[in-house]
Order: C-alpha cells, then structure tokens, then sequence
C-alpha cells in the first residue's frame, strides 16, 4: 500500500511521531505527522485580515431566529415537537438554527475555501513539500472548520439565550453538541471537494445543502410530514443535528441523544479518512 | 455587384447583426466593402444576442438556483410551516399560508436571480475575462453594453418567473387568475435590484462585497420584507425599513393581485418606488461603468 510506503519518509523522529505512525499503520489511514496542528496555525495567521467573514457568518443564524422568532411565532404561538413537549416557536427553532448554521460553516469553508485552496493556491502540493502528510492536511482543514464553527455556535447560543429560547442547563453541552454536527459535515464536505473539478459541482453542494436546511424538522415538527417521507427525513445528517440541539436545548434528553453522536460521528469519521485517502491520491501519485 | 449579395459563408458571424435589422438590410451587411453603421437598437440587440448564446452553453448549471430553490421553499415553508400556521390559526388574514407566501416567494426569487446576475458575472465581464472591454472596442458604447445586458438579466428574470409561476399554480398557490400579472410586476421587482446592483457591482475590486450583500443586505431582506409574515408582526420601529426596501413593494404587489384584492393607490404606489429603483439603479449604473470601464 502506499500509505506505508509514505509513512516513514515523513516521520520525525519524535517518540510522538512514531506513536502517531504506528497508529497511522493500523487503521486504514495514509500517512501524517502528527502536524496538522502546524496547518491549524497556518489558517488562522491567514484569516486574520478576514476576520469581517467570520462576523457575517454568525450573523445569518441571528436574523432567521429573529425573523421566525417573531414573525411565525406570533402567528403560531406554540409548537408541539416530535418528542411531544409544547413550546413557543422561538424556543422550537433555535436548536435548529444553531444545528443548520453548524453545518452551513462548516461546509462553506470546508467546500469552497478548500477547493480554492486544493486546486488555485496549490496549498497542499505545498505543504506536502514539508515533513507534514495528507492525513495532516485532512485533520488539520477539519479540525480549523471545527474552532470556526465552534465560535459562530457559541456566539449564536449567547443570542438564543439572551432572546429565551434556551429552556435548560444542557445548553451547555449544546456547543460540543454543535461541534460534533461541523465534524460531520466539514469532513464529508471536503471529501466531496476533492473530487470536484470545476466551481459548477459547487450546484451539487448547494443541492445537498439546501433541502437539508429547509426540510430536517428545521421550521416544523417531523410530524407534520406522511409515514414514509419521515424516514427519508431521518436519514438525513442534519435531522440528526437537529434532534440532537433540540433535545438538549429543550432539556429534553434521553439516551436516544447518543444514537444521533454516534451517527454523526461515524458519518465524520468516514469524511475524514476518505479525505485523507483522496488527498493522497490526488497530490502524492 | 456581385460583392453586395449575401456570402454564403458569412455564417454565424453575421447572426447579431441580423438580430435588428429587417432581414435584407441585416444580411447586405455581412457582404463585403462599406456597411451603414448600426442603429442604437441593433447595437443593444447584439450584446443581447451575445449573452443568449452564452446561456445556450451554459443554462444547465442555473438549474438548481434557478427553479429547484424556490421550488424547495414552496414546498418548505407554503406547504410545511404552511400546515403548522393554518392549523394553528387558520392562515394568514383568512388566507391559507401557501397562497399567502406563494407571491411572496414570486418577488423574491426574482431578487435571487438578480443577484445571481449581477454580481460574479459582471464582475467577470470587467474584470476576469474583460468581456465588456471587447464590446466596448466595437462601435459599442456603454449604454449599448448595460442595455443589452439588462434586457438579457430581464430575460432571465422572465422565464424563472414563469416556470416557478407554472409549477406554484400545480399545487394552487394563487387564488386569482390575475395572477399572471405577477410576472411584469416580478420582472420590474428583479430590474430594481438588478440595476442598481450594477452599479454596485462596477466599484468592486474583490468579491468580498458580494458576501457582505448576500448576509447584510439579501437574506435579511428576505426575512422581514413581509414574505414569510406580515410585516405588522415586527416590532413598530423595523417597519419603516421595510417600506423603503424594494422587495416589500414587490412582495406587496405580487400579493395584492395573486389574491386578486387590490388597493389601487397602494398599488400603483408599489409599483412606482420599484420603477425609481430601476431607473436610479440605471443612472448609476451608466456612471459607474463608464468610470470603470471607459480610460
């Protein structure tokens, strides 16, 4: 296999780096240093000009709670969820924005910035040229999609919480809650970048995204659609997220709580080596 | 004499000068030797030409803004969040949700395509490709240039209308048959976006500025333009922005004949805040073009 051709090239002789090649060696996984913290630097050094991004990106969420929340909150009043609590329509679609706007940063970022990056700047040739591996790249592009989306959830619960719809002190673990929703979709994202070509599959993106965002339980309650299109809805990643935000910003939580982490774990999980692989593929062959 | 017939081979080349004219005059001036220059019209009708056969290569990729959007949040917010409100409350003023919202989503969409339009690509023809260069190193001028290209965004603007119009109508999204109307009031709506958005556009370096418009100015305009609620469910002091906003005016509109209930002084009112737009959008439009565009 290649990734063990590549792995002792690029190790270092740390005891941390043999460990990381070691494990690299086990799991079906090309090869790294154990540096993607390195790339991690890279991108935040680099986004220090464009911090003004990084506020339009948490102003979005903002505007459709205030938007939702006021205007169909007063004409609904109340909602009943999926799991049969009745609470006011800001309350219902906090969670489900926090949830989309996890997935939305973490895919803008991971979709349109890599691939400029991937294909324009030629980043990764670069960084390939240094003792770092595609797993770095991998790890580190996902990991920096993460403390992004991490910072527009926290900021986004701040306003939940300041505008009432935060119902319990597990909004606590909503912000992991909403890491765990960017693991997912930033390394599945940049697993589809790497076998896009030219900025019109960037409609595909847009394809994936869309009816997510505006069919997951995200406005109303699952209930409201017929028996068979429910289970489509449920295998949808971000019905997952979504369910996962609501119950713990509700206060609603049961053990079903952890089947949505695994899921979305699992689906991150596959992102992640399938980027590594690809990246190898594509830059050291 | 024989040099004043028509070539055979003049082919494709000639097609934009033919658009104008009446066929024999179009067709003598793909000959050879000296040609009347071209009138105004002919010379807007050209750049059109250019952009329409463009779209032919390329019209597979704006499928999914342009029809699948709206076509989602139909089905999204009309049909779900619309079963949620009629349930609750039983519509919006005696109206079920999906033909409260469907007009709405008309106006709107046409800002989507305006925006679609006017931005990346304009950009592109200034600055990537420097296609308006070319055009203006013909006998074209500036005006000629925006005209062409206004006509080709309102073309756009007219089949996405009317296909979403079409399909809105399937799942009964209008109450009256003067709905159709709709569409000169949603092509007018995306004009007063478009041009001004031009202009916008001829003073940018980067596409950062697109982002900002997108967060700041698109989507918000969206959520408190009256589309998916009443804008009396805001509070007092956000009302006022709305009037001055064109989407409202276009949301208004679309609304007032897709339920067939107009209020003729309000309507007209609608009509001509979207007209100024136009028309003001144009005016700067021409100015920041020529600056941009003409050493």
């Amino acid at each position: 296999m290649s990734s063990s051709t590549t792995a002792p090239r690029s190790t270092p002789p740390s005891t941390r780096g043999r460990v990381s090649a070691q494990l690299a060696r086990l799991v079906p996984m090309p090869a790294g240093a154990g540096l993607a913290r390195m790339l991690v630097e890279r991108n935040v050094v680099s986004f220090r000009h464009g911090w003004i991004a990084l506020v339009t990106g948490f102003a979005e969420p903002v505007f459709y709670l205030f938007s939702l929340g006021i205007g169909i909150g007063a004409l609904v009043k109340t909602v009943t969820t999926d799991s049969g609590a009745v609470v006011s329509y800001p309350q219902f679609v906090a969670p489900a924005l926090l949830a989309a706007s996890a997935m939305n940063g973490a895919v803008f970022d991971s979709t349109f910035n890599v691939f400029f990056k991937l294909r324009y700047a030629k980043l990764y040739d670069a960084v390939l040229a240094t003792p770092m591996g595609p797993r770095d790249v991998a790890v580190g592009e996902i990991s920096w999609s993460l403390i992004r989306g991490g910072l527009y959830s926290a900021a986004f619960l701040v306003v939940a919480l300041l505008a009432g719809a935060v119902g319990s002190w597990w909004a606590l673990l909503a912000l992991p809650a909403a890491v765990f929703i960017g693991f997912a979709f930033a390394a599945l994202g940049m697993f589809a970048t790497t076998f896009m070509k030219s900025w019109v599959h960037f409609d595909y993106v847009t394809l994936a995204i869309q009816p997510m965002f505006l069919f997951s339980a995200t406005f109303f309650p699952l209930s409201t659609y017929p028996e068979a299109l429910q289970w489509v809805v449920r295998a949808t990643p971000l019905y997952h997220g979504v369910a996962l935000e609501r119950a713990l910003m509700l206060g609603d939580v049961g053990w079903g709580v952890l089947g949505h982490v695994v899921y979305l774990v699992l689906l991150g999980g596959i992102g992640v080596v399938g980027t590594a692989r690809r990246l190898e593929k594509l830059l050291l062959s | 004499m024989a040099l004043l017939q028509p070539s055979p081979h003049a082919g494709p080349q000639s097609a934009a000068a033919d658009v104008g004219g009446s066929g024999g005059e179009g067709r003598s001036r793909a000959a050879h030797g000296p040609r009347a220059p071209l009138s105004a019209r002919e010379r807007a009708l050209a750049v059109f030409t250019y952009f329409l056969v463009v779209y032919r290569r390329t019209w597979r990729g704006s499928i999914i803004g342009r029809f699948l959007s709206p076509l989602f949040f139909l089905l999204a917010m009309g049909i779900g969040l619309g079963s949620l409100v009629d349930n609750r409350v039983g519509g919006v003023g005696g109206l079920p949700y999906l033909q409260f919202v469907v007009p709405a989503i008309v106006a709107t969409q046409t800002m989507w395509v305006a925006m679609g339009e006017s931005t990346y690509q304009v950009l592109g023809y200034i600055k990537w490709n420097m296609g308006y260069h070319a055009m203006l190193a013909t006998p074209m001028t500036v005006r000629d240039v925006l005209r062409g290209h206004f006509l080709a965004v309102a073309a756009h603007l007219t089949t996405a209308t009317a296909i979403f119009m079409a399909v809105a109508s399937l799942f009964g999204g209008f109450r009256s048959v003067a709905a159709v109307l709709c569409l000169p009031i949603a092509i007018l709506t995306g004009m007063a976006f478009t041009t001004p958005i031009f202009a916008f556009t001829a003073k940018q370096e980067g596409d950062n500025g697109f982002n900002i418009l997108f967060r700041w100015i698109v989507t918000p305009l969206m959520l408190f333009s009256g589309t998916f609620f009443p804008i009396e469910q805001l509070p007092g002091w956000m009302q006022p922005i709305a009037w001055v906003t064109p989407l409202w005016h276009g949301v208004e509109a679309c609304r007032a004949v897709a339920t067939g209930s107009v209020a003729w002084l309000p309507f007209f009112g609608h009509l001509l805040v979207l007209a100024v737009y136009a028309a003001v959008g144009w005016w700067l439009a021409e100015r920041s073009f020529a600056r941009r565009l003409v050493p």
